[in-house]
């Protein structure tokens, strides 16, 4: 019964408007047009072509940085790795804004010059880096907790037993490592499977992958038939990613009872050269970008532009003081106030929303049944749905309700649900049944049994989850998805607004506004990891 | 189990209810995401009919207009606006606009009166044009282009960034432009182009924001394709508003388009006699005069005045490319497509 509401909420919000819009859109024998399937076919080449770089990169800067947070204690480490985090709730707006203002075009002409790069390749290079820059976290995350919960003692016995370094490695660490590995390796291979805002944003002509294209058909050349066709595609892959890796998160569950190998300062002159460089390349690679955005929305830029000279560089908070100004009398102009409240409103109603059906589908799934177990795989399908697909199926379904402002963190919801469930179901799971029988035998009502076994070790988890949905909503993914009131705009759309006229002041106020989001993005992050359940919580 | 399920849905339904608009006094009007009008005006509307007006932005223009096909049979609106020339037939073809032959049209030039049915009734119009970027001419001492063939020449090497025309409209605005001056030639024309390195991106905001030159991104192309009143915005939008916008139009003969933007009362919408006076005003003198300002197009009402800034710094074309909206629908896919295949 627990699973319910959460799956009355998908299909009511997910399955619905995904069967309408196939209802009308879908059909078979376009499949089988030459044309079609050529196009099928060079899209999904690029899509996995570009996702499986995006994630080798993605290992290649996540497992060191993995190794780094989870062994050793540094100062300034809450914060760094708090910074890998920041990206990954960014709207793609503002992280293709802040790549732009720091590869401008000086910085990357030199570049085209010392490696002899086509235009295309560097554009090709720059959406790797920033899949890399959005995902890093998740290897972090995933690899550096189960690189924690080692036990040391395994690796000590094996050393005594006269194991070499190597074969510790490929013998102990390794299999103990491997379910994390793979899981991690899956979701940043889907996140960067479904990219859509940093392909548009910073690729330019021929980078198309699948929900690029759906967008180009179902919107642009009206080719619905296709569009459903290629969501289908993206759809099916989405599944059999998302049935591996619940498949993998179970295994990595009924792991032995976790042990925390304590962190400790490098030692030795070779440890010391890894902290020190891993902690250089994480602050350049993480830190330049998002700083680029604050200080670029104090910096007055527009004494080298046209034919003035009168005016200076130099620090100016001018741009933070026009958000305040309705220059134009606009009916849709908001404050940066309101736009802020907006956000905070939505991502407080889809933390409300996702808790509520995130807790009874994770006990549901704490303990599974084997038809639960078929279940969890869909929970994850809205993450690979196309976002542009469900906006039309939403419009089927609903009509002139999707105009009310409730849909926005219902949207939301859809996203951070996934994510909530896995961050409570290994808390719920960890609750000891006999505690709770105990109880009960004493004499404890439900509610009390409730209160005070599963509470206190539910809460912290809880809040992660919460604080988790709150930036989701926050960063607005899936935000094609609506038809909006233009009187709620959050700060994804203020900027989006600012960005879509010329002038100085437009392009200053943008990056003053996403400054905003990230002050606001960091705190929670900085929440987040002040409450993780004793460091085991999933994403 | 089954009733717990009805009870749900009808809670959900009435909650979702109470947010919606509903009085019967209430207009609702779908537009694209560029939409904005100034406060005072919608309320002078407002005021005169005791009547509510509610927006709602339904994504790029393309998407908007999608939405409003999509949804036809129960429309989301009552008025719509924001179909441009590109996309008109489209919004004919599906049938979703009613026609309103309104009084207001006398002030409107039958240049921008496309549909005869008076189904979509033009609102504004803008030109789409290169913008350069003053200074690096000047001290470049470079020759602005005057025509198409001109962009090919070695000197404007690298110097020029274009919008993909399957998602951005004014690259497909710029595209076709250019066939309708070279007509089947212009893949040809692309190719040489692009042999002469134009950059090519997705969207205006990364052309203009990242690539352009004389924008705050401070890019590498001293050209890009926006809009002819975009240097009108330059001033406008800053911080100290100079004498001379830091850049301008190569407005010449054929180099650019323009694009028309339709509005229209959509069929089955409950509200006719005030959708038809909300058409009126569109097209009357005090919503026409605040278009420039909002949107940063022209309107489309001659007895309009425009504002100061308009007049010194925006240029308007003397000759845009001239193609009828039925031969864009007609080929509008198989030219984006075919220039898609060109510039691999």
């Amino acid at each position: 019964m627990l699973w319910i509401p959460p799956l009355l909420f998908l299909t009511i919000f997910f399955f619905f408007p995904l069967f309408k819009i196939f209802n009308l859109a879908f059909d078979l024998r376009s499949v089988f047009e030459r044309d079609n399937l050529q196009i099928i076919y060079r899209v999904s080449l690029f899509t996995f072509y570009q996702a499986t770089l995006s994630t080798l990169l993605t290992f290649a800067l996540g497992l060191p940085s993995a190794v780094l947070f989870s062994k050793f204690s540094f100062k300034g480490k809450s914060l760094l790795r708090a910074l890998t985090a920041v990206p990954f709730m960014l709207p793609a707006v503002v992280v293709a804004a802040a790549f732009n203002s720091l590869f401008s075009y000086k910085f990357s002409s030199s570049i085209f010059q010392v490696f002899n790069l086509q235009p295309a390749t560097f554009n090709f290079l720059l959406i790797l880096l920033a899949h890399t820059f959005y995902n890093t976290t998740i290897v972090v995350r995933i690899v550096g907790n189960a690189l924690a919960q080692l036990d040391p003692r395994m690796e000590a016995s094996a050393r005594v037993l006269g194991a070499d370094g190597f074969r510790v490695g490929r013998e102990i660490i390794f299999p103990l490592l491997r379910p994390a590995l793979i899981s991690s390796a899956l979701l940043v291979f889907m996140f960067d499977f479904t990219s859509f805002g940093v392909i548009l944003l910073l690729g330019g002509l021929n980078f198309a992958t699948l929900e690029v294209e759906i967008y180009v058909r179902a919107l642009q050349l009206p080719n619905l038939n296709l569009a459903a066709l290629l969501s289908a595609i993206q759809l099916i892959f989405t599944l059999i990613f998302s049935m591996l890796y619940s498949r993998l998160i179970n295994k990595m569950q009924t792991q032995s009872t976790p042990r925390f190998a304590p962190t400790r300062p490098p030692k030795t002159v070779k440890e010391k050269i890894f902290v020190g460089a891993m902690c250089g390349a994480l602050f350049v690679f993480f830190l330049l970008p998002l700083i680029s955005l604050p200080v670029r929305s104090l910096t007055r830029l527009e004494a080298d532009r046209g034919q003035r000279g009168a005016v200076q560089y130099g620090l100016t908070a001018d741009y933070y003081r026009e958000l305040f100004v309705n220059r134009r009398g606009s009916l849709f102009y908001v404050p940066p106030v309101q736009a802020a409240v907006n956000s905070l409103g939505f991502a407080a109603l889809t933390v409300l929303f996702s808790l509520a059906l995130g807790h009874p589908a994770a006990y549901a799934l704490a303990k599974p049944t084997r038809f639960e177990k078929i279940l969890d795989p869909l929970l994850t399908l809205p993450l690979g749905a196309s976002a542009v697909m469900m906006g039309l199926g939403f419009l089927l379904s609903f009509g002139r309700l999707i105009a009310s402002p409730i849909f926005i963190p219902i949207a939301h919801t859809l996203v951070a649900l996934p994510f909530v469930i896995r961050a409570l179901q290994p808390a719920l799971a960890s609750v000891p049944e006999r505690l709770r029988q105990a109880a009960a035998t004493l004499g404890a009502s439900p509610f009390r049994v409730w209160q005070t076994v599963d509470f206190p070790i539910l809460s912290r988890a809880a809040a992660s989850a919460a604080a988790f949905a709150f930036t989701v909503s926050l960063g607005e993914f899936g935000a094609t998805l609506l038809i909006t009131r233009p009187e709620y705009p959050t700060i994804p759309v203020a900027i989006a607004r600012f960005l879509s006229q010329p002038g100085g002041l437009n392009y200053g106020q943008a990056t003053a506004m996403a400054t905003l989001l990230l002050i606001l993005t960091t705190l929670s992050i900085l929440i987040i990891e002040k409450m993780r359940f004793n460091n085991v919580g999933e994403w | 189990m089954k009733k717990i399920f009805l009870l749900l849905i009808s809670l959900l339904i009435s909650l979702l209810s109470a947010c919606a608009p509903k009085t019967p006094t209430t207009l609702t009007v779908i537009t694209h995401d560029s939409f904005s009008v100034s406060e005072e005006v919608v309320k002078i509307f407002e005021d005169a009919n005791q009547a509510k007006v509610v927006f709602l932005q339904g994504g790029d223009a393309g998407a908007a207009l999608n939405k409003a096909v999509l949804s036809k049979d129960a429309p989301l609106a009552d008025v719509m606006f924001g179909a441009d020339n590109t996309f008109l037939s489209r919004a004919l073809d599906a049938g979703i606009f009613e026609p309103y032959d309104s009084p207001a049209l006398k002030d409107v030039p039958a240049e921008f009166q496309l549909d005869g049915e008076h189904r979509a009734l033009p609102i504004d119009y803008g030109d789409v044009c290169i913008n350069y970027d003053v200074k690096y001419f000047a001290e470049n001492r470079l020759a602005v282009p005057a025509s198409f063939e001109d962009l090919l020449k070695p000197e404007y090497n690298g110097l020029l960034v274009v919008e993909n025309p399957a998602v951005s409209s004014p690259g497909l605005a710029f595209m076709l432009a250019t066939r309708a001056y070279f007509g089947d030639g212009y893949l040809d024309y692309w190719k040489s182009l692009k042999a002469n390195d134009a950059v090519v991106v997705d969207g205006w905001e990364t052309a203009y924001y990242t690539n352009f030159s004389a924008s705050s991104g401070h890019g590498a192309q001293p050209m890009v394709v926006s809009y002819a009143s975009s240097p009108a915005a330059e001033v406008f939008f800053a911080e100290e508003p100079p004498s001379e916008a830091p850049t301008a139009s190569i407005v010449a003969p054929n180099m650019c388009f323009r694009q028309i933007e339709f509005a229209g009362i959509l069929k089955n919408g409950k509200n006719r006699a005030l959708a038809e006076k909300f058409i009126d005003f569109m097209l009357s003198r005090t919503f026409q005069e605040d278009l420039p300002l909002n949107m940063f197009v022209y309107p489309v009402n001659q007895t309009a005045k425009l504002p100061d800034v308009f007049t010194q710094h925006a240029q308007s074309a003397t000759q845009p490319a001239a193609l009828s909206y039925e031969e864009i629908a007609a080929n509008r896919d198989a030219w984006i497509e075919a220039w898609t295949q060109a510039m691999k």
